[in-house]
């Protein structure tokens, strides 16, 4: 019954006929051998040869996450040898922008959490931060305008010494372009936009007549370039080029929302982020360093449309009320905290689990233009496809509301670096989708998670219904006293836990 | 990245006679990854008696038909997914185990330049080529000649595999021609040769005084008999009847003794564990089922 021939038989059948299979696979090799190469691209130094550039690693998009990803490349062992052609048509990557220290800060910022910040301290990029202006805060006080709901934490209740930073992103971006221009990487910056890209078929591999190229993804440019490449990363943004041109579908809706940012200067300085949920949306004030603060503020579009254009004198008024004197009252803070509690909730006493309520900074001054944007949340049904990943907003937008948006991408750049570097240590084809299906595997559920906590975050506080206020302002008390339950959420915010609530 | 735990000969006896299969997935797994085996290496029932002799040369639609089996056998999402799946971990410990013998950086991009690799039962140069990428001079031989020329083209896509040499012959046959190597890789074959201890002496034979021999393969174990045979073979009908025999398969310290016989003396052993959660393999103690060994040939 079985089918086994033994190897003898079959190694004698062989000799047998050995010099005919000899003469036929010599044959087959030489014909597929006469094949001209056009390019060996390994032992090129920009990987350009015969006219054909050719790259490991094509970036789309020389944004903050794309440049995190180049950096990250760049600084790993097994992954810096790799040729990166960086695509992006902003002339800040060749003529690097000089950033004054006196200038009042961009309103376009990011709050960087911990994991963001050790990422940067990875690739070399946080110095260069800490040259420009940069705000750590350690504390964070959320509340709502029912007066029920409010949290404050500290730190310290997570034995950190911050929660976070504020940087501007012009200073997040230039860091990074400081940090690759140290770094020895062979990169060759196209000064243009992704007009096509074709990836490999399998009609193009089996007819193609250059058989290395037809392998290869290839991405023709507006200035009329083609580009090859053995992966191509889109990371140019939530209107992604690269996503659409693969045919990568998204899921995602818009909250009929829109958020004012702009710079505002108060009396004294601020080491604090605050957050206060309004009936229209949350109001965020962020320090960013000596008297200023940047603020994100949620409200309809058409508000947001009105708030951009009134003067100033008024929009400050508006937001001192949003922040502080307007809806409703201050929370009291002892509300369910202090005695009735047991100490078994509290880990020590210098925790700040009793904390009181505090009063935001009241804001004196506008020192920058006001910008609004409709808010939307979007996720890729997939990050990868062959030869093609995702990574930051191209594969996940979300609302701004707790300033995560930015460290979902850090996060996919460090996934993203370490499991190139695995497969180039095993010899793997980086544009393998087994191997690109690790990090998506690896980022979605953390990303997924977190929107849905974003995402219910908006949700709990578009509506103004009673019990569901009282609901929320429980959730916030339970967050407030309970500690394991506010380390947890902590360490959550910080980016070091990849699920929130499961330890 | 390569802190895997890694087994010790020590250990061996103590992972005989251990239950059944742990869960459905590992045990559907294990049983694909079996069921392609035939496919993927130089098997003699795989092949017909169809030879070289009436295709001496290549026509265009033979290239294209090649070409087009070429491309699903390296569609990482094709039929051959769990193959593609399991690849880097085989090659994980073939990277960290041979780094530490040879004294190579294990940071380097191409640890292995300078060294010569034979990839026994090559099949469509699945491993070949990583071997290639991580800087080998690698010989893939296979006695299947349709497995070599899709192996040669699916190369020829990139100019570093391309400089992999690809033969229709057995070990046997390099030992004839004295061919040796610093490192003879057969993975997943010799659960198929007739004789295990002449083909590990002809491994031994390829291999240079000092130089690495890894074999991976099946345990004879209750669970390899339950995935393998019972499940692949009877129930899921993913392999002929009679593909594997039982019977013939090697448990660890048979493979350790035949080894020791061809003066081959085995260093390190580990297991191949399957995760549902995460869909990817691991290097384990457990060599229950799947497991791989590297050996040094003893110096004369």
């Amino acid at each position: 019954m079985s089918r086994l021939i033994t190897t003898k038989r079959l190694a004698s059948n062989i000799f047998t006929f050995k010099q005919a299979s000899r003469t036929f696979c010599n044959d087959a090799s030489t014909k597929l051998n006469n094949v001209p190469f056009e390019t060996q691209f390994n032992k090129e130094d920009e990987g350009v040869t015969n006219d054909v550039p050719q790259h490991d690693i094509a970036i789309v998009g020389g944004g903050m996450v794309g440049m995190a990803l180049a950096c990250s490349l760049a600084s790993m062992p097994l992954t810096k040898h790799l040729s990166i052609a960086i695509i992006d048509s902003n002339p800040a990557l060749t003529n690097m922008p000089s950033i004054k220290k006196d200038d009042p800060p961009d309103p376009r910022v990011s709050t960087v959490t911990p994991a963001t910040i050790s990422l940067f301290k990875g690739i070399g990029a946080w110095e260069f931060v800490e040259q420009h202006r940069h705000a750590y805060f350690d504390k964070m006080q959320v509340w709502d305008y029912t007066g029920f709901g409010f949290t404050r934490y500290n730190a310290r209740d997570a034995d950190k010494d911050v929660l976070g930073c504020v940087v501007e992103n012009k200073v997040l971006h230039k860091s990074l372009l400081s940090c690759l221009q140290k770094k020895d990487l062979k990169k060759t910056i196209y000064p243009a936009r992704l007009s096509s890209m074709s990836l490999p078929t399998r009609s193009s591999v089996s007819n193609g007549s250059s058989k290395s190229l037809a392998n290869l993804a290839k991405l023709e440019l507006t200035d009329g370039t083609n580009v090859y490449a053995k992966l191509v990363v889109g990371s140019d943004g939530n209107k992604s080029r690269v996503r659409e041109l693969s045919g990568i579908k998204t899921t995602g809706w818009n909250y009929s929302q829109s958020a004012v940012i702009c710079t505002v200067e108060h009396p004294s300085e601020n080491s604090t982020a605050w957050q206060r949920f309004l009936p229209a949306g949350p109001i965020a004030l962020l320090p960013i360093g000596n008297n200023f603060s940047n603020i994100v503020w949620t409200m309809s579009p058409k508000d947001a449309s009105n708030h951009k254009i009134m003067n100033q004198h008024d929009f400050i008024k508006a937001v001192n009320h949003a922040l502080d004197s307007g809806h409703g009252p201050r929370p009291e803070s002892r509300i369910l905290g202090g005695d009735v509690i047991p100490s078994f909730f509290k880990p020590n006493v210098t925790s700040a689990v009793n904390e009181g309520f505090e009063i935001p900074p009241k804001v004196v001054k506008v020192v920058s233009e006001r910008m609004a944007f409709p808010l939307s949340l979007m996720h890729a049904n997939d990050y990868v496809a062959k030869r093609v990943v995702l990574i930051g907003d191209a594969a996940h937008t979300v609302h701004p509301l707790a300033g995560q948006g930015v460290n979902m991408g850090y996060a996919d750049v460090a996934a993203l670096s370490n499991v190139i570097g695995d497969g180039v240590a095993v010899g793997s084809d980086i544009g393998e989708v087994t191997l690109l299906k690790k990090y998506e595997t690896e980022r979605k559920t953390a990303n997924i998670a977190m929107m849905a906590v974003l995402d219910g975050f908006q949700k709990a506080y578009s509506v103004d219904f009673g019990p569901l206020n009282i609901l929320r302002a429980a959730a916030f008390n339970g967050a407030n006293v309970f500690a394991p339950l506010k380390r947890n959420i902590i360490s959550y915010a910080s980016g070091e836990r990849s699920l929130p609530f499961l330890s | 990245m390569f802190s895997r735990s890694l087994y010790r000969l020590r250990n061996l006896s103590r992972h005989n006679g251990r239950s059944f299969y742990n869960s459905s997935s590992y045990f559907k797994h294990s049983a694909l990854i079996t069921a392609f085996q035939p496919l993927l290496h130089n098997k003699p029932y795989a092949t017909t008696t169809q030879h070289a002799a009436s295709t001496s040369s290549l026509n265009q639609t033979e290239l294209a038909k090649f070409a087009a089996i070429a491309e699903s056998w390296w569609d990482a999402e094709g039929p051959f997914k769990p193959l593609h799946v399991m690849n880097p971990t085989r090659l994980a410990f073939i990277r960290s185990t041979l780094c530490r013998h040879f004294g190579k950086d294990p940071f380097s991009v191409r640890p292995f330049e300078g060294l010569k690799f034979v990839d026994v039962g090559c099949g469509g140069g699945i491993l070949s080529e990583p071997l290639a990428r991580m800087g080998a001079s690698v010989t893939g031989i296979d006695a299947v000649d349709k497995n070599i020329k899709i192996a040669r083209l699916h190369a020829d896509l990139d100019p570093v595999a391309s400089s992999i040499e690809y033969q229709c012959t057995t070990a046997e046959n390099l030992v004839e021609e004295q061919k040796k190597f610093d490192a003879v890789i057969a993975l997943e074959v010799i659960e198929h040769v007739a004789d295990p201890a002449e083909f590990c002496k002809s491994l031994s034979a390829l291999t240079v005084s000092n130089g690495a021999t890894v074999i991976s393969t099946i345990n004879r174990s209750m669970r390899a008999y339950a995935t393998a045979i019972v499940a692949a073979e009877y129930i899921l009908h993913w392999l002929p009847k009679g593909t594997h025999e039982w019977s013939s398969f090697l448990t660890p310290e048979e493979l350790v003794m035949t080894l020791q016989r061809a003066s081959i003396s085995v260093e390190e052993m580990a297991g191949f564990a399957y995760n549902p959660l995460t869909g990817q393999w691991s290097l384990s103690d457990d060599v229950g089922v799947n497991f791989i060994a590297f050996g040094i040939k003893n110096s004369e």
